[in-house]
């Protein structure tokens, strides 16, 4: 009974998401606030019915109702209560319901917040979010439906991918898509914007904020996803530029240029029609990585036409492009830029250099990805171009980002005189070459690793210049240090929070520069007793154990780690053998450190215990990436405080 | 006209540049995608492929000191002869598919420097692994034996 009550619940709810897009694209073009309301509560219904599915697909998990398909492939009487929750997300038609959810939430949280304000946009704005969201639940209805049942009904299930059980898998993929849907917003305020011909700044302005969540979550996602891909699957690295990362990884960047390029828009009234396309294209990207990862294309071309499921996302896709750019080249004649660009050393010009590094650096990660499709479809050849392409065309993109990371912010607007390029500058470039000199001598010989490094120092220095300096006038007019800097981060807390993000993003790149640079690994087998030495540690190996868990049965190794300096640690790296699956899942057991973490894998082992064979590694600055993550929270929390400059 | 002139060339300089790391990335790290027929046609020593087939029951060899690992890799027409040095990964296995990426050696070989296992997604009864006579072994033999 309850998988049809889902379907219907399903049903239901696209036919309302349908009606509200309609009646609010009505009450757009004729203003009647009666159609309003009535979408309104439609999307209340939305909200309430996509709740409703998820919760009894939840009860479905917990249940053991493998009558339902989905039960049956993501669950099984072994898997621990809360993996039964997250397994809902644990495949295709559970992670379209939880996405579908996210958008219907923030559906109502628009209407909530923008009610009584913008009249002119709300209507479209409710239109766009809800035509979106009939498309997810159509996708629901006919090429993924999560009810569908199963016949004959199985005794078990086959049991969430032993993968996915893992407190990563939990977080990453809501994460993930609060980003990918949060881009939803500020994509329909853009579409009614163009509806309406109100190009101004306004629908920029109101979006912001939500601009700036839904980046965060998506780097938050990507940054979880490296921790899972670091912690869980035992190759020791966190980032592989596979076609799955790379669909997360492409609307990230095109987000990131748009957050940049708002503010010329702001401040000099340019690049309008810029500002558009890249909210369409970082939207329209969210859904291409969804098709990229669930048609089956990756794959092979040839895999395409077996579901229907990215037919259903390509159409949409091409509705949303025809759709976006249409509107967009109707009222070009208005979007005329007012300000120009008059010198290239000038805040505009790095600003739309960032854009432009931005945007290659998407173009080449999307290349990179569909190539090998492109290949298959049009001269018939397999090839694959893997992570060499992608780091060698994006690396030099990256450390030209990073440069002008320090000089955006604090170069003019307009014309930058050579007095204020000496001023903000000179030390910061002096300190970074300096650091790289000292780098140099200290050892380090890979010259992209001495770039990063400069490049790291001298952004930080223009950082910490600027700050001091504010902190100092500050003070003239009576404050404490402590009050300066507090008074700094309130007043102009959008700037310092960005300032802020800036320092997260440049302890990543320290991490993944020298996790690059520095990281030893060794692969051996050892009889019991023996040990092996890498990095200045010492690991023995003492024994192996068996042991049945509650949906597993794991072969536990016992290594003992220590290092010159006399201290000890025991690591318990395993394999755990689940009945449904035909083979064994490494288990990585580490020791994280902020320097470096020791990391051992368990590879083979003979049967009756007397020799494992093992990876191990000695990763260097890791940490550093989810470090990164930590200031990147700070900062993004401070840039969205609400703007005091306006009240104070 | 003089600045928008400069614009355009810096926009020149900058899409050359960018085609020509795109390029340059392509031509060095493309991979081809062969089956065991099409690699055993013409192999061309030195250059990277990408295998795709099947481990040949039989075929298997591992050695845990050496980290010698050896099989052959089969289309069901033409097999390809495989050594690499590492552990199997955990989906590896004979009679299951396999993608091995590397260079064919001269002597007649193809020395692998990475393997992907492939892995199905199929629905599989849940006893499957249980019931192999490995699996059943493996826990009479290590269970209960702590730091055996």
């Amino acid at each position: 009974m309850i998988p049809e009550i889902g379907y219907a619940a399903t049903i239901v709810a696209f036919g309302l998401a349908l009606y509200g897009s309609v009646t609010s694209a009505v009450a757009g073009r004729t203003g009647r606030r009666t159609l309003v309301a009535s979408s309104e509560r439609a999307a209340v219904g939305v909200l309430v019915l996509v709740t409703a599915c998820m919760l009894l697909l939840i009860y479905a998990f917990l249940t053991f109702d493998f009558s339902v398909r989905y039960v049956a492939i993501n669950t099984n009487r072994g898997t621990p209560f809360y993996y039964r929750i997250t397994g809902l997300w644990g495949a295709l038609e559970g992670s379209i319901i939880l996405w579908t959810w996210m958008l219907a939430l923030y559906t109502l949280i628009v209407v909530v917040q923008y009610r009584r304000r913008h009249p002119e946009f709300y209507p479209w704005v409710l239109s766009a979010m809800m035509g979106i969201a009939a498309f997810f639940l159509l996708v629901m209805t006919i090429p993924a439906p999560p009810f569908e049942r199963l016949t004959p009904v199985p005794p078990d299930g086959r049991g969430l991918n032993p993968l996915l059980q893992d407190s990563g898998m939990i977080t990453h993929p809501v994460a993930l898509y609060l980003g990918f849907t949060g881009f939803t917003v500020p994509f329909a305020f853009a579409l009614a914007a163009l509806a309406t011909g109100r190009i101004g700044d306004e629908w920029m302005t109101i979006t912001r904020r939500w601009t700036v969540i839904a980046w965060y979550f998506l780097a938050l996602g990507l940054l979880i996803g490296g921790w899972w891909s670091y912690h869980v699957l035992g190759w020791g690295g966190y980032w592989a530029w596979d076609p799955v990362e790379n669909a997360a990884f492409m609307p990230w960047l095109t987000g990131t240029a748009l957050l940049h390029s708002v503010m010329i828009q702001e401040r000099r009234r340019m690049l309008k029609i810029w500002n558009l396309t890249l909210v369409i294209l970082t939207f329209s990207l969210t859904i291409f990585g969804t098709f990229l990862t669930r048609s089956g294309i990756i794959g092979s071309v040839h895999a395409f036409t077996q579901g229907s499921i990215g037919a259903f996302f390509l159409g949409f896709l091409a509705l949303v492009l025809l759709t976006s750019f249409s509107l967009l080249a109707w009222r070009m004649e208005r979007l005329k830029a007012q300000g120009e660009l008059d010198s290239i050393f000038s805040r505009e010009s790095a600003f739309l250099l960032n854009n432009v590094f931005l945007v290659a650096a998407t173009f080449t990660v999307f290349f990179g990805t569909i190539f090998p499709l492109l290949s298959e479809a049009v001269r018939g050849e397999k090839v694959s171009v893997g992570a060499p392409f992608f780091n060698l065309v994006n690396i030099p993109l990256f450390l030209g980002l990073l440069i002008l990371m320090g000089v955006g912010p604090l170069i003019a607007w307009r014309r930058a005189s050579a007095d204020n390029l000496r001023r903000n500058f000179l030390v910061p470039t002096a300190v970074g070459v300096a650091a790289a000199v000292l780098a140099r001598a200290l050892g380090i010989a890979n010259s992209l690793v001495l770039l990063c490094i400069a490049a790291v120092i001298f952004v930080t220095g223009t950082i910490v210049l600027d700050f001091l300096r504010a902190a100092r006038a500050r003070r003239r007019s009576g404050d404490g240090w402590a009050a300066a800097t507090l008074g700094l981060l309130r007043r102009q807390n959008r700037r310092y929070g960005g300032f802020v993000v800036h320092l997260g993003v440049l302890v990543v790149a320290l991490g993944v520069a020298g996790s690059n640079a520095w990281s030893l690994h060794t692969e051996t087998t050892l009889a019991r007793g023996e040990s092996v030495e890498l990095g200045g540690y010492r690991l023995r190996f003492d024994g192996l154990r068996g042991s049945e868990e509650s949906n597993h049965f794991k072969v536990t190794g016992t290594f003992t780690i220590s290092n010159g300096v006399g201290s000890r640690d025991v690591l318990y790296p395993a394999k755990k053998f689940y009945a449904q699956e035909q083979n064994p899942i490494a288990y990585v057991d580490y020791r994280l450190g902020l320097i470096e973490d020791v990391y051992l894998v368990l590879g083979d082992f003979a049967r009756d215990g007397s020799q494992a064979t093992i990876k191990l590694q000695v990763n260097r600055m890791v940490s550093w990436l989810w470090l990164g993550g930590l200031v990147l929270t700070l900062g993004t929390g401070l840039a969205i405080l609400p703007d005091r400059r306006k009240t104070a | 006209m003089k600045r928008r002139a400069k614009f355009l060339a810096g926009g020149v300089l900058i899409l050359g540049a960018l085609g020509y790391l795109v390029y340059a990335g392509v031509s060095q790290s493309v991979v081809y995608f062969v089956t065991p027929s099409e690699l055993m046609a013409t192999p061309i020593s030195g250059k990277t492929y990408r295998v795709g087939g099947v481990v040949q029951a039989g075929t298997l060899k591992w050695e845990p000191r050496s980290l010698a690992l050896s099989f052959v890799l089969s289309d069901g027409k033409t097999t390809v002869p495989v050594r690499h040095k590492g552990t199997p990964p955990d989906l590896f296995g004979e009679g299951r598919g396999a993608v091995v990426e590397g260079t064919w050696s001269s002597d007649g070989h193809f020395q692998a420097a990475s393997i992907l296992a492939k892995h199905s997604e199929e629905y599989k009864a849940p006893q499957d692994a249980a019931s192999e006579p490995g699996y059943k072994e493996l826990m009479r033999t290590l269970q209960g034996n702590p730091d055996r």
